[in-house]
């Protein structure tokens, strides 16, 4: 089965990325989860939310299927700094952040300053 | 409380006549039932895909609830009866869930409101079935509570959210008070002094109100209901009914 | 060592490219597009199945269906968590779908008219998935091979519970039987169109190759497809509608006939039996959600000015 859905004749591949004013959606937030005890958190991966409640029961929901005596964290993916190896170091100026660019960042201008 | 107008069975129609154990655990089984099978319209079409996967669980968490109870009824009854037989062939008339839980989900303000009363309702009801003589029972009742727990945190973190969001979620959500106050009394009957405390405080917090306004329904527990639960099961049957007795 | 060079460096040495290291513009682009369109037909998929989940014919079958549409969101979720680290946003790649500019896979633009369904597709749309899921896990980029290997280990239920459910469909009374031969004979072919045109058709084929975001061509994918399922079909006793079906002893593999490649592109231009109504559904759920979001959001505003 191919999801790359071919382009049919007569079509361009529309490789668009970004829609002007589809700003505010909920931020992003990396999850840690400790499966059991004697082990440490892992990062699997990430969700979308509003606040760190709602990320906390969505982590819940969809990385753990709310298996008890699992530990779970959640952070802002804007909170994450990082230090990535040198092959990276060409890319981009300042690559202190885990993925690319900023565009996970977008913090609603009412929130101000984090 | 203002003194209320309860709309209830109307004089002349007989209760459904079944024995009162069997009774109460079909009443539980029949409001998880029909609300897990509300909560299953919303896959596919909730505001986003975390609330989508949410809503799903909770209405998984309450179809498991509803087989458990089932089977047991079908124990108590000692017919032979198993959990199709009750969910898939009875009628509008023998199903005994609250009204509460066969209302539409209408927008997603109705379907929290619904869910945040039934689960103040639902966090004052499994405590006690856990001291229960049926050992059955409450081992049905511990696992249902702890769910029942976190369903709480869902509804009433989402109910404080849209009654303090915006114009518009507040007033979305107070519309859905409004409408589904009047299921209320029948569903926090047994637990009349407790049910307020459970959701007072999160009524406040969000801003919203209890509507002035004495007029209550009831009926549901005699298989009394709304129009609405004719359609709910018309719809969950139809396969039953259309292809009978075939397994799958 | 220039930076394309160490790129291909790691891809060909089987090791993980990951999100900050440099890569070609064209890998980043056609990743973004093929992940995202991986996640958007898990997502447009929960709609066939969810058809079905009010009606399902016993409590068993409704808890089984219910849970697997909630995996396929789950998985919907961990692809585009994967997209994103690509520097995209996740409510831009849904915008994209829900302006036709993304595509899902083709199989989602067909009704789902019978219970017999939810077996056919369980059967043939996660067998294919299967096919191309291992394959996945193999991906040069690391968060969408992570991905893969996540929804690899949740598939398995998937897999299975659709096959039973036609085995006893297949085993039970006639109208069952007959039921469950119709749904084959309307899913078959689309699912053969799953996996794309033949790759001398396919532009950028080779270059996904390279890059080892693909790994095996659509063609072989599909002969393996097809010469796991016959004997399946068998088993059931169903008959698959292809009269030019037949096992070569030559090739070793099954000769199946050829494909309406018109019925094919008119689908994957969006013309599809359903795909009006699958981006309409979900484009509207979208739309009717918007002041939950919103709400949502001004919350979270709120709590936090007063926190500060």
């Amino acid at each position: 089965m191919t999801y790359d859905v071919p382009v049919a004749p007569g079509e361009t591949a529309d490789l668009e990325e970004r829609i002007d004013g589809a700003a505010g959606g909920w931020p992003m937030w990396e999850v840690f989860v400790r499966a059991r005890r004697g082990i440490s958190h892992v990062h699997i991966g990430s969700l979308h939310a509003p606040d760190a409640r709602s990320a906390l029961q969505n982590a819940r929901d969809v990385y753990t299927r709310r298996g008890e005596g699992v530990s779970v964290w959640v952070v802002p993916s804007s909170e994450i700094s990082a230090f990535e190896p040198e092959a990276a170091a060409e890319y981009v100026e300042a690559n202190e952040k885990v993925y690319r660019l900023a565009t996970t960042y977008d913090i609603p201008e009412e929130v101000g300053q984090m | 409380m203002t003194e209320q107008i309860l709309s209830s069975t109307p004089q002349g129609m007989p209760a459904v006549d079944i024995a009162p154990r069997l009774r109460d655990v079909l009443s539980h089984a029949d409001d998880n039932m029909v609300l897990a099978q509300r909560l299953g319209e919303w896959i596919s079409t909730a505001p986003d895909l975390e609330i989508d996967i949410a809503l799903g669980n909770i209405a998984l968490d309450h179809l498991g609830v509803a087989r458990a109870l089932y089977t047991h009824a079908g124990e108590i009854e000692d017919r032979g009866r198993n959990e199709d037989d009750f969910a898939m062939r009875r009628t509008e008339r023998e199903y005994l869930n609250l009204l509460l839980v066969e209302q539409p989900n209408d927008d997603f303000a109705h379907t929290i409101v619904r869910q945040f009363f039934f689960d103040a309702y639902q966090g004052l009801l499994w405590p006690d079935l856990i001291g229960s003589d049926d050992q059955t029972l409450a081992g049905i009742a511990a696992k249902a509570r702890k769910e029942a727990s976190y369903h709480y945190e869902f509804s009433s973190s989402w109910l404080v959210r849209l009654g303090d969001g915006t114009q518009e979620s507040h007033a979305r959500a107070q519309t859905a008070v409004d409408r589904l106050w009047r299921f209320t009394a029948e569903l926090s009957a047994p637990y009349a002094d407790h049910w307020p405390l459970s959701v007072q405080p999160i009524l406040d917090e969000a801003g919203l109100v209890a509507p002035d306004d004495p007029y209550q329904r009831s009926g549901g527990r005699d298989g009394y209901h709304t129009e609405h639960l004719g359609f709910l099961l018309a719809e969950m049957q139809w396969m039953d009914r259309t292809y009978p007795g075939m397994a799958w | 060592m220039v930076p394309e060079e160490q790129f291909q460096e790691i891809v060909d040495a089987e090791s993980k490219i990951e999100p900050t290291d440099w890569m070609p513009e064209g890998y980043r682009k056609t990743l973004i597009r093929q992940i995202a369109q991986h996640a958007h037909s898990e997502i447009i998929g929960m709609q066939p199945e969810g058809n079905w989940i009010t009606r399902a014919p016993s409590l068993h079958r409704k808890a089984i269906l219910m849970a697997k549409v909630q995996d396929e969101a789950g998985h919907g979720l961990y692809l585009y968590s994967a997209a994103e680290t690509l520097g995209v946003r996740r409510d831009d790649l849904q915008e994209l779908l829900h302006q036709g500019k993304h595509k899902y896979s083709s199989i989602f633009n067909y009704p789902t008219l019978s219970w017999a369904d939810m077996g056919a597709i369980g059967w043939l749309v996660d067998g294919a998935a299967i096919t191309n899921q291992v394959m996945l896990t193999r991906c040069s980029y690391g968060p969408y091979a992570r991905a893969m290997v996540r929804i690899c280990k949740e598939e398995s239920f998937h897999q299975r519970q659709g096959y039973e459910s036609l085995i006893k469909l297949c085993n039970g009374s006639p109208e069952q039987r007959a039921m469950a031969q119709d749904a084959l004979d309307r899913w078959w072919w689309p699912s053969l169109m799953m996996f794309g045109p033949s790759d001398s058709d396919s532009t950028h084929s080779e270059q996904s190759m390279k890059w080892k975001i693909k790994r095996v061509s659509n063609d072989d994918l599909r002969q393996q497809f097809v010469d796991m399922t016959v004997p399946q079909a068998d088993y059931l006793g169903l008959t698959i509608p292809d009269p030019d079906l037949r096992w070569n002893e030559e090739r070793g593999h099954y000769d199946f006939g050829e494909i309406d490649w018109d019925e094919f592109w008119r689908v994957v231009k969006g013309n599809g039996p359903m795909s009006r109504d699958r981006i309409e559904h979900k484009t509207k759920a979208w739309e009717d959600g918007a002041w939950v979001r919103e709400a949502a959001t001004a919350y979270a505003a709120k709590r936090a000015r007063s926190a500060a």
